[in-house]
């Protein structure tokens, strides 16, 4: 089954049924190593980032302290999922987690509050510049972060269960006969579907409804919003709600993806603030857009190309490396690289954010 | 101004911070009291000292009221607290002395917040319009103290001002400055307010333009509002006001009918250029 290009005739090249299948295989490893993991981590960044890009047009900083809100949130949601577990609580075939969400939740949105109340809105009635309110986020980030620590510990945290796998590999191979097999996790469908619908939702509430839009209108021009009527407090309020919503779901499916480890939240800060940026600041479409781009820029500069390519071209043309760009361990500074382009080149983003 | 805490310092860099469309109204307290305090014009600014914050009073001891059915217009040269005390009368800024009075109520303490849901419209000079919604969205949200159906409002603004119909899907933001100015006003008049404020309608646009506003405006008072306005185009504001007052340094120094002053040779010599 090795690649083999045959000659028929001397005008046009037809290819034998062996190297369709060839093909095949390379779409087939393709998907399994490339776009599934990047589509489900784009979705992941993306509810991050859709929640830094909401604080920064809202409430008008960068909040450092997302990547350990989203730390905060899943960690109730773990604890409460182990409680479950231990009642005997479970959803069949998808992790109890699901169930445990609401919970962390409304925990973060309780943190939330309580962080606005005892921290932000100090220096809301000060009027206090934008870069304060960044410096006092990383402030929060740091007490954050010693918080969930201290609860759950600094190491991994296992919390999934039910089925493993909606299609595995080797359910895949059987069906089909190819010899490549195509994983598809329960915890990647998952966090596709939920973000599909996430974002539909926030997109719905802030274009359709009534406090979607003060939402933009306080954005947009702070004082007219006053005097319209619209109560400033409310509609932090409200942003708050929602960014603990988003914080936790995306900290939760990393979660059940990956592992529950509170240091890594704290490193996906700049993945997260990459996507946002490269997206536009302040624009939600951008967010999800640019948490795409920087998910698949990850994925594909640090895969190892050597199978997929040994499929595509000719068997004499097979590659002796890995053809791997960069190792896995540098798949941060993919997101910085990308970020420090996007700055120079476009600073305001692919979606024309708030202008960088 | 490194003394300064929560000064501008170190604060350029957008991707850290958002600082487009943030606060400046400095008196933003919640709430405040008002009390009967029947007689006098329908809207009056009596007597009101005051500044910004805790600076220096702007305005001294400086009267400007509104009657029912009347455009009232405040005129004067550049720096002689125009607007400022357009803000006085919308409690933008601490008066140490004097009263605001709106109906019938001393509304001196209210917010101006609570001052829209009293019945005051108001259309500030800059910034006036959520430039990245569209003009309905601009609409709605002149209208968000309203808990009553919209659209009857939202018809009439459209009539008054059919080009805002034609672009009422249009992001605000993009429409030409006569526009904007037509949806600011709009938004203003959503609330149905009982009296409706304009600081410089027509500050920036082409003198056609400003014809149109100010035929507009006339519009909106024969519907019965009526109107305070500050303008810097004074011969042409006169001409449409029924009163009028020329403010200097925070002080009235002429006060008459549109026509008196017009003819007065005092105010003709300083400030209408003879």
């Amino acid at each position: 089954m090795r690649v083999r290009a045959t000659l028929y005739s001397p005008d046009e090249l037809i290819y034998d049924k062996d190297f369709e299948l060839d093909l095949l295989n390379a779409i087939v490893a393709l998907s399994n190593f490339v776009i599934i993991p990047a589509m489900s981590y784009g979705a992941q960044l993306a509810l991050g980032a859709l929640g830094v890009t909401l604080i920064y047009g809202i409430l008008r900083f960068s909040n450092f302290a997302h990547g350990d809100t989203m730390a905060f949130g899943a960690m109730v949601t773990v604890l409460v999922t182990w409680l479950f577990q231990s009642w005997g609580i479970s959803l069949g075939p998808l992790p109890t987690a699901l169930l445990a969400l609401p919970f962390g939740i409304l925990g973060c949105m309780a943190l939330l509050l309580a962080t606005d109340r005892v921290v932000y809105r100090f220096y809301r009635a000060q009027k206090a510049k934008p870069v304060i309110f960044v410096i006092v986020s990383l402030g929060v980030t740091f007490i954050l972060n010693g918080l969930v620590r201290f609860i759950i510990g600094p190491d991994d945290q296992r919390f999934l269960d039910g089925e493993r796998f909606i299609i595995s590999a080797r359910t895949f191979k059987e069906i089909t006969g190819l010899r490549e097999g195509l994983a598809f996790k329960t915890t990647q469908g998952i966090t596709i579907l939920t973000a599909v619908i996430v974002v539909a939702l926030l997109f719905w509430f802030l274009n359709r409804t009534r406090t979607g839009k003060s939402m933009r209108a306080y954005s947009d021009n702070e004082d007219l919003a006053l005097l319209s009527g619209i109560n400033p407090e409310r509609v932090v309020r409200v942003t708050w709600l929602i960014v603990a919503g988003l914080a936790t779901i995306a900290g939760v499916l990393y979660g059940l993806d990956k592992s529950f480890k509170p240091f890594t939240y704290f490193q996906l800060l700049l993945p997260i603030f990459a996507s946002a940026i490269v997206g536009g600041l302040g624009n939600p479409l951008g967010a999800i857009a640019g948490g795409f781009v920087i998910a698949f820029s990850e994925v594909t500069v640090t895969y190892a190309w050597k199978k997929v390519v040994t499929y595509v071209v000719p068997e004499d043309m097979a590659p002796d490396t890995l053809v791997q760009l960069l190792s896995t361990d540098y798949k941060l500074a993919v997101s910085f690289v990308i970020l420090l382009i996007v700055l120079l080149v476009k600073p305001t983003g692919l979606f024309a954010g708030k202008a960088v | 101004m490194s003394s300064d805490p929560y000064s501008d310092r170190g604060n350029k860099d957008l991707s850290l911070g958002n600082p487009k469309g943030m606060g400046t109204a400095t008196p933003v307290k919640q709430g405040g009291k008002s009390y009967p305090s029947a007689g006098g014009p329908f809207l009056i600014g009596e007597n009101m000292t005051g500044g910004y914050g805790a600076g220096p009073d702007i305005l001294h001891d400086c009267t400007i009221a509104v009657d029912r059915g009347e455009i009232a217009v405040i005129v004067g040269p550049n720096g002689a607290g125009k607007s400022t005390g357009m803000k006085a009368v919308f409690g933008m800024l601490n008066l140490r002395e004097g009263h605001v009075k709106l109906d019938g109520e001393d509304i001196t303490q209210l917010s101006p917040q609570d001052r829209v849901a009293k019945g005051m419209g108001f259309v500030p000079q800059t910034s006036n319009i959520f430039t990245s919604m569209t003009v309905e969205e601009n609409l709605e949200m002149g209208a968000f103290i309203r808990t009553d159906d919209i659209s009857g409002t939202m018809a009439q603004i459209y009539d008054l001002f059919p080009i805002l119909k034609e672009k009422r899907l249009q992001a605000a933001g993009e429409l030409s400055g006569g526009q904007r100015q037509q949806v600011a006003v709009g938004r203003a008049l959503m609330t149905q307010p009982k009296v409706l404020m304009l600081d410089e309608p027509t500050a920036g646009v082409s003198p056609i333009v400003m014809d149109e506003l100010f035929d507009r405006i006339i519009e909106v008072a024969r519907t019965g509002i009526p109107i305070l306005m500050v303008e810097q185009n004074a011969r042409q504001a006169l001409e449409i006001a029924d009163k009028g007052y020329v403010l200097v340094q925070g002080r009235n120094a002429y006060t008459g009918t549109g026509k008196e002053l017009l003819a007065d040779p005092e105010v003709r010599k300083s400030f209408l250029g003879g």
